[in-house]
C-alpha cells in the first residue's frame, strides 16, 4: 500500500517538475543554510573549546593572599606565605592528579650572538602533566635535578625561534640565564596563543628550586607565587577545593574565624562561561537559519494547497472508486514529506560542501557533525508534515460529489 | 442470477434538495423504488429532472435529504465516510460520462487504482487489471496513457475500472454520452453480455431511447418524480424492431 503510494506521490511530481523543484528549493536553501550556520558556530565553539584545555583542565590555582605593610594593601599574591611544602603536602591529598608549584620571573637570555628577555617560570616536572603540555624534543627534567638545582631548562618555540633561529637542534646545547650556564634538556610542543591572546610558548621553564636559589633568589625561604593543582576528575573538584583550604589553613595555622592567607582559583568556572558564550553564539545562528527553514515550510504549504485545488477531479475519481479519507491524506502528505526530505538531502550536501568551501576560502573553522545533519533530516520531515498536514486535510475532507463535479 | 432476487437496492421515500442562496432547491421529490439482482434498468428523464441525483445517491457519492436508501438490505443513510468509501469500493462500479480516468497514468494503473485502496499486492494487482482490460478487448494497449485512445475505448479501460474489483451492481451515468452511435452500441453490447452472462445487476442513467433498448426495466423520472416504473418494451414499442 504504502509503495503503491509513494509511486503514486513520485508520479504526481513529476507531472510539474519545474513547481515541485522549486518548492524544493526552499528546503534546499533553508536547510543548507541551517547546517552551515551550525557547523560555523560549532566551529567557533570548538575553537573556544581547544583554547580552555591548553590551559588545561580541571585546574585549580592557589595563590598567597595579601599582606598590608604599613597601612598599604598589597593585592593578591604579595604574601610570601605558599611554599614548596605547602604543594608537596596538597600532593598527599585524594583526587589529585599533579602538582606544579610556580617561581616565575622574567630574565635575559643569551645563546651565542642571539639574546631574548622572556618569562621563566620555576616548577616541577608536574606543571607539564597539569597545563597538558607535551614535549617535542628531549626530556623533562628529572626529580634529582630538582633536589641539587641544577642549571638545566626546558625551552618554549618563540624562545627556540629567536635565540637559535630556524634549523638548529637546541637540545643539549648551552645558553646563558642572567649570564649563568644551563644546558637545554627539552624542546616544548607550540601550544599557540592563550585566551587572553599571550604567545604561550614564549616561556622557559627551569626547576623550581633552580629558580628559587640560583636565579631570582626568594623573600621567604622555599617560596613559590602559585601552586597550579589538577583535580582527577571534574566531579571531584568541589571535595578537593574543601580538602586544600582545610589543609592549608591547618598549615597556615589560621585561627577559626579569621580569612584565608591564600586564595584558591577554580579555572573551570571561568573556562565554562567562555564555553557557554560559544554555545550560545552558535545556537543563535542556527536559530537565525531556522527561520529560511521555516519559510521553506510556508513554500511547501503554499504549493500542496494549489496542488489540492488543481487536483479536486481526480480527488474525486480517487473517492468514487473507494479511497478513503485517509489514503487521500496520505497521498498529499507523502508528496509533502518526499519533497521536504529529498530537498534536505539537497540541502546538507549543499550545507556541507558550503562549510568547507568557507573553510578553505576563509580559513574560519567549520565543524559538522552528525547530529546536526540528523537534526536537519527531522526538521524536515516535521516540517514537511507539519505544513502539508493542512492542505492534504482539506483534500481528503472534500466530500466524494462534490470533488467530482469541480471543473 | 434470476430476476425477482434479493433486492439490491431498496430506496425509500426518498427526498433530496439543494441548499443555494435563493433557498432550498428540491430536487427529488420522495422517491421510491427497488432493484432486484440481475436487473438490467435505464433511468430516463430530461435535464434537471433528478436522475443524476439519483444515481449519485445510489453510488454512495452523495447523500440523501430524507428517506432511505438500503444497499444489499444496509441503510446507508447511517455509514460514516470509510463506510461509503469502502461500498463504493467493494459492492459498486461506477462508470460515468466523462470517463473520469486519471490523464497521467496508464491504462493498466487506472485499472488497478480500485485494488491500491483494497490493499491488494503489487503483483496480483496488475495482473487482475491486466485480465480485466483483456476481457473489454484492450489486453494490448496496458501502457498507453489515456490521451492516447479513442474515447471508446477510454470508456472501456473504464469499465475495466468498474470491474476490477468484482462488483455485483454496475452504476452507469450516461456512459455513452461522449461517444458516437457505433461506438455506443459497441459499449451498450459489453454491459448487455456483464448483465446476461455475469448477471451483474446494472443501473443506467441515459436520455437516448436507443441506449435505454439495451436493459429490460424502465424508470421514468420527471421533476424529481417516477412518472414510469415498468418493461422498456412496453414504454419504448417503436424502437423495438431495432433491437433482437
Amino acid at each position: 500500500m504504502i509503495r503503491a503510494m509513494l509511486g503514486e506521490a513520485w508520479m504526481a511530481m513529476g507531472a510539474n517538475r519545474l513547481r515541485t523543484l522549486l518548492t524544493m528549493l526552499g528546503m534546499v536553501i533553508g536547510v543548507s543554510a541551517v547546517i552551515l550556520m551550525l557547523a560555523i558556530g560549532q566551529g567557533a565553539q570548538q575553537r573556544v573549546q581547544e583554547s580552555i584545555a591548553s590551559m588545561g583542565s580541571n585546574l585549580f590555582i592557589v595563590l598567597s593572599g595579601s599582606v598590608t605593610s604599613g597601612g598599604l594593601r598589597m593585592g593578591g599574591g604579595a604574601a610570601a606565605s605558599l611554599t614548596l611544602a605547602d604543594a608537596q603536602a596538597i600532593e598527599e591529598l585524594p583526587s589529585i592528579a599533579a602538582v606544579a608549584p610556580s617561581a616565575p620571573g622574567t630574565a635575559q637570555l643569551v645563546y651565542g650572538a642571539s639574546n631574548w628577555s622572556t618569562q621563566v617560570i620555576g616548577t616541577t616536572p608536574g606543571y607539564l602533566t597539569v597545563r597538558d603540555w607535551r614535549l617535542e624534543s628531549g626530556s623533562a627534567f628529572a626529580d634529582s635535578d630538582l633536589r641539587s638545582a641544577t642549571r638545566v631548562a626546558l625551552l618554549g618555540k618563540t624562545v627556540v625561534r629567536n635565540l637559535f633561529g630556524e634549523g638548529d637542534d637546541p637540545v643539549g646545547k648551552t645558553i646563558r640565564i642572567r649570564n649563568s650556564p644551563y644546558v637545554v634538556l627539552g624542546v616544548l610542543a607550540s601550544k599557540g596563543q592563550s585566551l587572553d591572546g599571550r604567545d604561550q610558548d614564549d616561556t622557559v621553564i627551569v626547576p623550581v628550586t633552580t629558580a628559587q636559589r640560583k636565579l631570582f633568589g626568594t623573600r621567604v625561604a622555599g617560596s613559590v607565587r602559585m601552586i597550579m593543582v589538577q583535580a582527577e576528575s571534574a566531579e571531584a573538584m568541589p571535595s578537593v577545593e574543601k580538602a586544600m583550604t582545610d589543609l592549608m589553613r591547618q598549615r597556615h595555622r589560621i585561627r577559626e574565624g579569621a580569612d584565608d592567607d591564600f586564595t584558591i582559583r577554580n579555572l573551570t568556572a571561568a573556562a565554562d562561561a567562555a564555553e557557554e558564550t560559544a554555545k550560545v553564539m552558535s545556537l543563535m545562528l542556527g536559530a537565525i537559519a531556522s527561520v529560511s527553514l521555516l519559510v521553506g515550510g510556508i513554500g511547501i504549504m503554499n504549493i500542496m494547497l494549489v496542488s489540492v485545488t488543481e487536483r479536486t477531479r481526480e480527488i474525486g475519481i480517487r473517492m468514487a472508486i473507494g479511497a478513503r479519507g485517509r489514503d487521500i491524506l496520505l497521498q498529499f502528505l507523502l508528496e509533502a514529506i518526499i519533497i521536504s526530505v529529498i530537498g534536505c538531502l539537497i540541502g546538507v550536501l549543499l550545507g556541507v560542501g558550503g562549510a568547507l568551501a568557507v573553510n578553505r576560502l576563509s580559513g574560519t573553522a567549520v565543524v559538522v557533525t552528525p547530529s546536526s545533519i540528523v537534526m536537519a533530516f527531522a526538521v524536515a520531515a516535521a516540517v514537511g508534515i507539519f505544513f502539508g498536514w493542512y492542505p492534504a486535510r482539506k483534500a481528503a475532507s472534500m466530500k466524494p460529489i462534490d470533488a467530482l463535479r469541480y471543473q | 442470477m434470476a430476476h425477482g432476487g434479493d433486492a439490491v437496492i431498496r430506496i425509500e421515500n426518498l427526498y433530496k434538495e439543494y441548499v443555494t442562496d435563493a433557498g432550498p432547491v428540491p430536487v427529488l421529490h420522495g422517491i421510491s423504488v427497488t432493484v432486484h439482482a440481475g436487473e438490467f434498468v435505464a433511468v430516463m428523464g430530461p435535464s434537471g429532472s433528478g436522475k443524476s441525483t439519483l444515481m449519485n445517491i445510489v453510488g454512495c457519492l452523495d447523500t440523501a435529504t430524507s428517506g432511505s436508501y438500503f444497499l444489499n438490505g444496509r441503510d446507508v443513510g447511517h455509514l460514516d465516510r470509510d463506510e461509503l468509501a469502502h461500498l463504493r469500493n467493494q459492492v459498486i462500479g461506477f462508470v460515468f460520462q466523462g470517463f473520469n480516468l486519471l490523464p497521467r497514468a496508464s491504462i493498466a494503473d487506472n485499472v488497478a487504482l480500485p485494488l491500491i485502496y483494497r490493499g491488494t499486492a503489487g503483483g496480483e494487482r496488475a495482473e487482475r487489471a491486466k485480465d480485466m482490460l483483456v476481457k473489454v478487448g484492450l489486453g494490448e494497449r496496458l501502457n498507453n496513457r489515456p490521451n492516447q485512445i479513442s474515447g471508446g475505448q477510454q470508456q472501456r479501460v473504464a469499465i475495466a475500472r468498474a470491474l476490477v474489483t468484482d462488483p455485483r451492481l454496475i452504476l452507469a451515468d450516461e456512459p455513452t454520452g461522449n461517444l458516437d452511435t457505433h461506438t455506443s452500441q459497441e459499449i451498450m453490447t459489453l454491459f448487455s453480455e456483464l448483465n446476461g452472462r455475469d448477471g451483474i445487476t446494472i443501473v443506467l442513467v441515459t436520455h437516448e431511447p436507443d441506449i435505454a433498448q439495451y436493459a429490460q426495466r424502465l424508470v421514468r423520472l420527471t421533476d424529481g418524480n417516477i412518472v414510469y416504473d415498468g418493461p422498456v418494451a412496453e414504454a419504448l414499442p417503436h424502437h423495438l424492431e431495432r433491437t433482437t
